[in-house]
């Protein structure tokens, strides 16, 4: 009685994650795959050229991007390293970033804080504090609002300090109804937009870019995660082999108790 | 053996006690031979303590106790340092696996009435392990030096500033500074990787020793000791080596296979035992919205907050916190029943046992919930209950009716 009884706390528990994560249902939905290499290399494409003008990715270094996605350190060196390495006081125009370094951005946070407001957070760890959800659709919710001094204002995080980076993707745009108040979830129901220009991508398209941008921030979150499910199973695989030694271990010698 | 290994072993047990500790406390400890599904936790609350001990070696080398460095120390220990992902799951996914062995630990002890004479020294100190965990457990929480990290400790440390007259004074000491701080980082680096280990690894030994001093009760709640063979070993008691030890090898199998499945495939458990506020390095000026301890913290925090504030202080709740903690070392007193097992004992015991658990899970979950009406005063019934099945626990458990119990134990 006392086993069941404990079976059914543990299964309790998936019911109370669920109920802690209310709230999430109005977001749009990303389809993150990790094993996607084709989406994770033009996530980090579109993450170098568009988000690391501000955001760092400090606790990242670049040969690790580099031999997770694939690239040869020459691949990763001509197409994906943008940034300069102004460390060197000696040098201030800046030296080639070597693979090895971490991701890290000119901008200092005083320099972010006086232009923006807040300094950009970093985004290494971003897509393990908000979901992969939320990031698709925040970089979905941009509009036009000439209220804000960057020009643009954003459904799911009211107020934002972060301009449209995207715009010339995804094109102007602007907000059909203007309930943006209550929390962030609730406005995002809300939130439809109306086309003004036409960016140089579709909405197909835009959504595919995004969602790679998001599969990348994913995996940038934790690189490790497919080599540790990969390890995971050789070492659920082998406990279930121990356990019938172990089992028939027990009843050999329990044999003679009575 | 060879006669080589016997004459060093004789050379050491001529210096040091070896093969008589190893007969004392396996090969000669006799254990009841009913043990069931509820006395794998003991041994499993060891294993987790030793792997929290080696894995928490293994992340010192490379973190840094440092409000500046923190949080990238262990970043760096996620990503550059080989394996230390591993190191770092196993060691977060192990706290938690600490409090769950050990809460079924306890209310094994609960059930069976293994606080009641003559071991109510080993549930005493077992209650100061619980303690020194949780002290552990707390401190440990603020070196990933997150935000949760940071707000968790300034609420938890700001609870001491509620003690009248000295608590400020007392927060501050605590700290080390005003506000948390790397003075209190670095203090509480000192205090979870070296003071509370060695309190807690000389409790346990202490908790261990008592046990062998006086037995082990079993589910029957009879002591073996009382039947005897003409070799003076109990009748129903059985070797704890290789008996126990082999049995407790194939629990320790089943454990890690959940421990792993956790480690491997969801290292936040939905951020029951790592939570996602945390993956943002502590910014004292950015409050979060939600501060909720982790889960093994809870039903003292929702106690926390269901009494409510009075003369302008939150002491009040401080106390009845304290208290649910402190009401455990009075058990094995309060506890009137002629039997110790749950088997044996009436009705009244029972649907007071099955209250407590219901009380405690609930005070769990809604110490994770962010406070409304409703859920203060469900909190507070909640407390309630807790409390009375300790407090009305000398009445009940001696009008309760019981049945007889057995002679021997039934296997």
């Amino acid at each position: 009685m006392n086993k069941k009884l404990l079976i059914a706390l543990l299964m309790c528990f998936p019911l109370f994650a669920h109920a802690s994560e209310e709230g999430s249902e109005n977001l749009m939905k990303a389809d993150v795959n990790l094993e996607n290499k084709n989406s994770l290399r033009n996530g980090a494409k579109l993450f170098v050229n568009y988000c690391m003008s501000c955001h760092s990715a400090k606790y990242m270094r670049y040969i690790h991007v580099a031999r997770d996605l694939g690239l040869t350190d020459k691949q990763m060196q001509k197409n994906l390293i943008l940034v300069s390495d102004f460390s060197d006081d000696e040098k201030p125009q800046g030296v080639d970033k070597k693979v090895g370094a971490l991701m890290t951005v000119a901008m200092t946070e005083k320099e972010g804080k006086k232009w923006f407001g807040n300094p950009p957070p970093d985004l290494t760890l971003v897509a393990r504090v908000r979901g992969a959800d939320w990031l698709y659709t925040y970089l979905n919710s941009f509009y036009l609002d000439p209220s804000r001094p960057t020009g643009a204002n954003n459904a799911l995080f009211h107020n934002v300090g972060m301009p449209d980076v995207l715009w010339e993707l995804h094109g102007l745009r602007k907000l059909k109804e203007s309930k943006t108040k209550g929390s962030d979830a609730e406005a995002m129901e809300k939130a439809s937009f109306e086309q003004v220009t036409q960016g140089k991508m579709t909405e197909a398209e835009y959504h595919k870019a995004t969602n790679d941008l998001v599969n990348f921030l994913v995996y940038l979150g934790e690189p490790v995660k497919m080599e540790r499910q990969r390890v995971g199973l050789l070492v659920m695989f082998y406990l279930v082999i121990f356990f019938i030694f172990a089992y028939l271990l027990k009843k050999e010698y329990w044999k003679d108790v009575h | 053996m060879t006669t080589k290994t016997m004459a060093l072993l004789g050379w050491i047990d001529d210096r040091f006690p070896l093969t008589k500790m190893w007969k004392e406390h396996l090969s000669e400890y006799y254990a009841p031979k009913n043990f069931n599904f509820w006395y794998f936790f003991g041994s499993l609350a060891l294993l987790v303590l030793v792997m929290q001990i080696l894995s928490g070696i293994f992340l010192t080398i490379n973190y840094k106790p440092d409000a500046n460095l923190a949080f990238g120390s262990v970043e760096y220990i996620m990503r550059d340092v080989h394996w230390g992902w591993f190191i770092r799951y196993m060691h977060s996914t192990g706290a938690s696996a600490f409090f769950i062995v050990v809460y079924l630990h306890m209310y094994r002890g609960l059930i069976y009435g293994s606080y009641r004479k003559p071991r109510e020294l080993i549930w005493i100190i077992g209650v100061f392990i619980y303690l020194a965990l949780m002290a552990e457990a707390f401190m440990g929480y603020l070196l990933p030096w997150g935000q949760m990290s940071y707000w968790g400790a300034q609420v938890i440390v700001n609870l001491f500033s509620a003690i009248p007259y000295i608590g400020n004074e007392l927060s501050v000491w605590i700290r080390g500074d005003f506000v948390i701080s790397d003075a209190t980082l670095n203090r509480f680096f000192a205090f979870h990787v070296i003071a509370v280990p060695l309190v807690l690894i000389m409790l346990v030994v202490a908790h261990i020793l008592a046990l062998h001093e006086v037995g082990s009760n079993n589910p029957d709640g009879v002591e073996i000791k009382k039947n005897k063979g003409p070799d003076g070993i109990p009748l129903d008691g059985i070797p704890f080596h290789p008996y126990y030890t082999v049995k407790d090898v194939m629990g320790v199998v089943v454990f890690f296979f959940f421990f792993f499945a956790v480690v491997f495939f969801t290292p936040e458990m939905h951020g029951f035992f790592m939570e996602a506020a945390n993956f943002e390095p502590a910014n004292p000026l950015k409050t979060p919205q939600h501060i909720a301890p982790l889960w093994y913290f809870t039903p003292f925090y929702a106690m926390l907050r269901a009494v409510p504030p009075m003369f302008n202080s939150q002491f009040p709740g401080v106390i009845v916190m304290g208290a649910a903690i402190v009401v455990l070392f009075f058990l094995p007193w309060l506890d009137r029943s002629p039997v110790k097992s749950i088997r044996y004992k009436g009705a009244i015991s029972k649907i007071a046992i099955v209250i407590l658990v219901i009380a405690f899970a609930v005070l769990a979950y809604l110490g994770m919930q962010p406070p409304s009406p409703l859920k203060t005063n469900i909190a507070r019934i909640a407390t309630v209950l807790y409390f009375a099945y300790f407090l009305l626990m000398p009445w009940y458990s001696k009008i309760d009716k019981t049945k007889p119990v057995p002679e021997r134990v039934t296997h």
